[in-house]
């Protein structure tokens, strides 16, 4: 997978992952019905859908945190279903939590010491873990700043609780850059940020792409998300009811009126 | 068919210590360590009533339970009330309750031959060729009663009702009006009264001794985690296949492994399917 | 309640924090020997107490054999309170460390005829590793099943000893190697006391203790983080029971005997007792904790069980009314300065 070039992938290239058939159920609701898509390498997929459609579910059966009741996910061409959580993490394939939970009294970057000291970390950092005091630290600043804390103005140095969410956010999607990984699922990074904050997410977002990390966002933004998202998958009641460019799922009638609610769907976009 | 008769006799014994210890925490997510406590204070109490102020066998039982439920309710309003949520000083707290009754009243000079508490009925009868006594038929009988009256109680009535919506999702209930606090306290005075029950249908089996209390404590425990912590059908459940199994290892390979049977039956159930046999999904991801 | 009416008078208090204390992370720690002695004192006072004790006690030998105890359950509750407020397991049974690093060291020692300063180095680590594989069934779980499994073990391990009748049954292992003289015994347990606090204090601060941190506080970033939880639970539970394996088997090679006494109840509450009334999370605590608590202990002796009901209530008290405990709030007084002021 090459770095720069980050086009969206062509047609004949072997998928990064692939989700197929998944099926969940909590008690009697069907969370996820036979959801299935592919994840290109280099991709933006957003994954929209009304409040509990199963777009956290989704997240959830992908990387290992609930145990799927049927169907399949491959990973760069691995079998990773009813693999454990780390162990997913560990292959690259990393998640954000729409409920952040930094430690609090800790300064930000000290937030990022516990992802560097995974064995992914190590393995892919370039560093040995242990050494000196203090160089792990060295480099969870380095990432804070890459993300957008500001070096200058002390920022990755601050007590956790006094960052705004915009920042926690932030400090979120740098726990999994942290652990250097090919494919970053987030879950809802836009949601509970004010609008320049959202402005400035979206290049964020970009330059992750440019970096060459494949993202999957799931999103309630559809604004940001459509102007980000390469292809974008529907989500209702569990199943998907539509994939496609932005453009062709705006269109998409059942989309609008099965969901959306025929004329809502331009308030939002 | 001994094996099945002292099964169900054993299973039922079992799924009494347990039914207090699972209410609680299947209402209020509180592990009641005190539970085997109350079991102890219960009998105590029965006994001091009946053999120092001469009550009758029933008045006694009913001011033991009232007593056990009200020490419950007590210990649930002022000490465990103020430390809710902090999942290490709750079980800390309710451990070291427990502990002060328990070594209090061995202090107090519970020991094991003079607290005996008489059987409620005398004599033994014959059942398909096993020699069963009275009391022990009593108490299936008793505890089958009990588990039906706790379901009359949790599907029928208000108070029930408003318990097992607290037992669903406590936030819920009380966006719907229910009064978590004041709920918890009444399922920790019923837990009691449970443990205090089960006390006085079980003790005339034997004498009253304090390691009875951490005994009931571990059965209870390991009964609930087998069943699934929370869930009411999945101890009943427990009970039986621990009650069978704890008399099959007696039957077949000795005496002496009865008590390793429960450790064992956790930790399979731990490694297998650690919710329990009845445990939900739901539990699953709240705990696992 | 009576802050309350302070407050009402018109006046309330006000803390400031001294101004080393906020600068002893940096360089300027050094820069006066008034601030480095405020930084030292306390733990100079800790260390050189600890050490003068044994000669302090030498004209009363059982409080000698006191000490010894209150080093052995010290361990053990230093211990627990990692485990506790670092890897968030509650362990109910510390009798199961003692008795496994006791009944170890003992067979190593009579069995295999290992002499007393191999036997308890290697009972330290045999005992903590079989106390984790007990316990490792249960660590993918949340903290009540530890809790449960912990309090199940050592209850039931007295009664397996003696129902199989295995490891000299009830009347225990007899004939072990004593220590040379009482000084050695006491200054191993004490160095070894001092090493350990010191260790796992060190160990908290680093990078892996954040890492145990997030174990117990957010183990679900944990997991997305790519770190094995169990791997850390296990590893924190192997810590905590090879101290409690260490103390053992010294209580062993002090009494030369090793017996189903030694899953005795006092050892899982005195710990926990001792870590509630010192300040839980501060690892110093348990032991102010214990030197508090063991001498009380041994004046109840008289009183039976009794003693296990009083500290069961004394930790109620301090669990309901004043859980930060006396190190955290020692440290607070220490470290600020307190005045009513006018409002």
């Amino acid at each position: 997978m090459s770095a720069v070039n980050a086009q969206p992938a062509a047609q004949d290239q072997q998928p990064l992952l692939s989700v197929r058939g998944v099926n969940k159920t909590f008690g009697g609701v069907q969370a996820l019905a036979e959801v299935s898509f592919d994840l290109m390498p280099g991709d933006i997929l957003g994954v929209i859908g009304p409040n509990g459609s199963g777009k956290t579910t989704l997240v959830n059966a992908i990387t290992g945190f609930i145990e799927v009741d049927s169907g399949t996910v491959t990973y760069q061409g691995k079998e990773i279903t009813g693999l454990k959580p780390h162990k997913i993490a560990d292959k690259g394939l990393t998640r954000t939590f729409q409920v952040m939970r930094p430690y609090y009294s800790l300064p930000a970057y000290k937030n990022l010491i516990v992802p560097l000291f995974s064995p992914r970390a190590r393995r892919t950092g370039g560093w040995r873990g242990g050494g000196k005091m203090g160089s792990r630290d060295t480099v969870a600043v380095d990432i804070l700043e890459e993300i957008g804390f500001e070096r200058e103005s002390y920022v990755p140095y601050k007590a956790a609780s006094s960052l705004p969410t915009g920042y926690l956010k932030r400090l979120e999607l740098a726990r999994c850059l942290a652990l250097r990984p090919e494919v970053v699922i987030c879950d809802e990074v836009f949601s509970g940020l004010s609008m320049s904050e959202m402005a400035s997410m979206v290049p964020l977002m970009e330059k992750l792409q440019m970096e060459g990390i494949t993202l999957i966002m799931v999103e309630h933004r559809l604004r940001e998300l459509f102007r980000l998202a390469n292809r974008v998958l529907v989500l209702n009641f569990g199943a998907k009811i539509c994939e496609g460019t932005p453009s062709e799922v705006m269109d998409n009638e059942q989309v609008k009126e099965a969901y959306f609610g025929s004329e809502e769907v331009y308030s939002y976009v | 068919m001994e094996i099945i008769i002292y099964g169900v006799i054993n299973s039922v014994t079992l799924a009494l210590m347990a039914l207090g210890f699972t209410l609680v925490y299947g209402v209020s997510r509180l592990p009641n360590f005190a539970h085997g406590a109350f079991y102890v204070l219960a009998g105590y109490i029965c006994w001091m009533l009946l053999n120092r102020l001469g009550l009758p066998y029933f008045l006694a039982g009913l001011i033991g339970l009232a007593v056990v439920g009200g020490v419950g309710a007590a210990m649930y309003h002022f000490i465990l009330e103020r430390i809710r949520g902090m999942a290490i000083s709750e079980i800390i707290a309710s451990y070291a309750i427990g502990l002060a009754i328990l070594e209090g009243l061995r202090w107090g000079g519970l020991k094991g031959g003079t607290f005996i508490l008489q059987p409620f009925v005398e004599g033994s009868v014959d059942i398909l060729g096993v020699s069963v006594d009275y009391q022990r038929i009593l108490v299936v009988v008793l505890g089958a009663a009990l588990v039906g009256l706790l379901w009359l109680f949790v599907n029928q009535t208000k108070l029930g009702l408003a318990l097992k919506g607290m037992a669903q999702d406590e936030r819920a209930a009380m966006t719907l009006g229910i009064d978590s606090d004041k709920m918890a306290v009444v399922a920790m005075a019923l837990g009691s009264v449970f443990a205090g029950v089960a006390a006085l249908i079980l003790l005339p089996m034997g004498s009253i001794v304090v390691e009875a209390g951490y005994h009931v404590l571990i059965m209870a425990v390991a009964v609930c985690i087998v069943g699934g912590l929370g869930s009411w059908t999945g101890a009943v459940l427990a009970a039986f296949v621990i009650g069978f199994a704890q008399i099959l290892t007696v039957a077949y390979i000795g005496a002496h492994w009865q008590v390793v049977v429960a450790l064992v039956a956790i930790i399979i159930t731990l490694i297998l399917r650690p919710s329990g046999i009845f445990g939900k999904q739901k539990e699953l991801e709240e705990r696992v | 309640m009576s802050d309350k009416l302070k407050h009402q008078e018109g006046r309330r208090k006000e803390r400031l924090d001294r101004g080393i204390k906020v600068r002893s992370d940096g360089v300027y720690a050094v820069s006066s020997w008034r601030e480095m002695a405020f930084l030292v004192s306390p733990r100079l006072l800790l260390i050189v107490g600890l050490l003068a004790m044994p000669l302090a006690f030498m004209p009363l030998p059982y409080w000698q054999k006191v000490l010894s105890i209150i080093c052995i359950y010290s361990l053990l509750a230093i211990g627990f309170d990692f485990l506790a407020h670092y890897v968030g397991l509650v362990s109910l049974g510390g009798a199961l460390y003692i008795g496994a690093g006791a009944y170890i060291s003992a067979l190593l020692n009579t069995e295999l005829g290992l002499p007393i300063w191999a036997s308890i180095p290697l009972a330290t680590v045999l005992g903590g590793g079989l106390c984790t594989l007990l316990l490792w069934p249960c660590l993918p779980l949340r903290g009540v099943y530890f809790a449960i499994v912990s309090l199940m073990f050592p209850l039931l391990a007295g009664r397996i000893i003696e129902a199989l009748d295995v490891f000299g049954g009830t009347d225990g292992l007899i004939g072990l190697d004593g220590f040379p003289n009482v000084y050695a015994e006491q200054y191993v347990l004490i160095i070894a006391l001092l090493l350990c606090l010191f260790g796992l204090r060190r160990l908290v601060n680093e990078d892996v203790g954040l890492v145990f941190r997030g174990v117990m506080d957010n183990d679900q970033a944990v997991k997305a983080s790519g770190i094995n939880i169990t791997t850390y639970k296990a590893l924190g539970v192997f810590i905590a029971a090879s101290l409690g394996s260490l103390g053992g088997a010294c209580l062993a090679h002090i009494y030369m005997w090793a017996g189903i006494s030694q899953f005795a109840l006092d050892f899982s509450i005195i710990p926990i007792a001792a870590t509630v009334v010192g300040g839980g999370g501060t690892l110093v605590g348990p032991v102010i904790g214990c030197l508090i608590l063991v001498p009380i202990s041994e004046l109840l002796r008289d009183f039976g069980t009794l003693r296990i009901a009083v500290y069961a209530l004394i930790l109620m008290g301090f669990i309901v009314f004043k859980s930060e405990g006396l190190m955290t709030f020692g440290a607070r007084k220490y470290n600020q300065f307190e005045h009513w002021v006018e409002i």
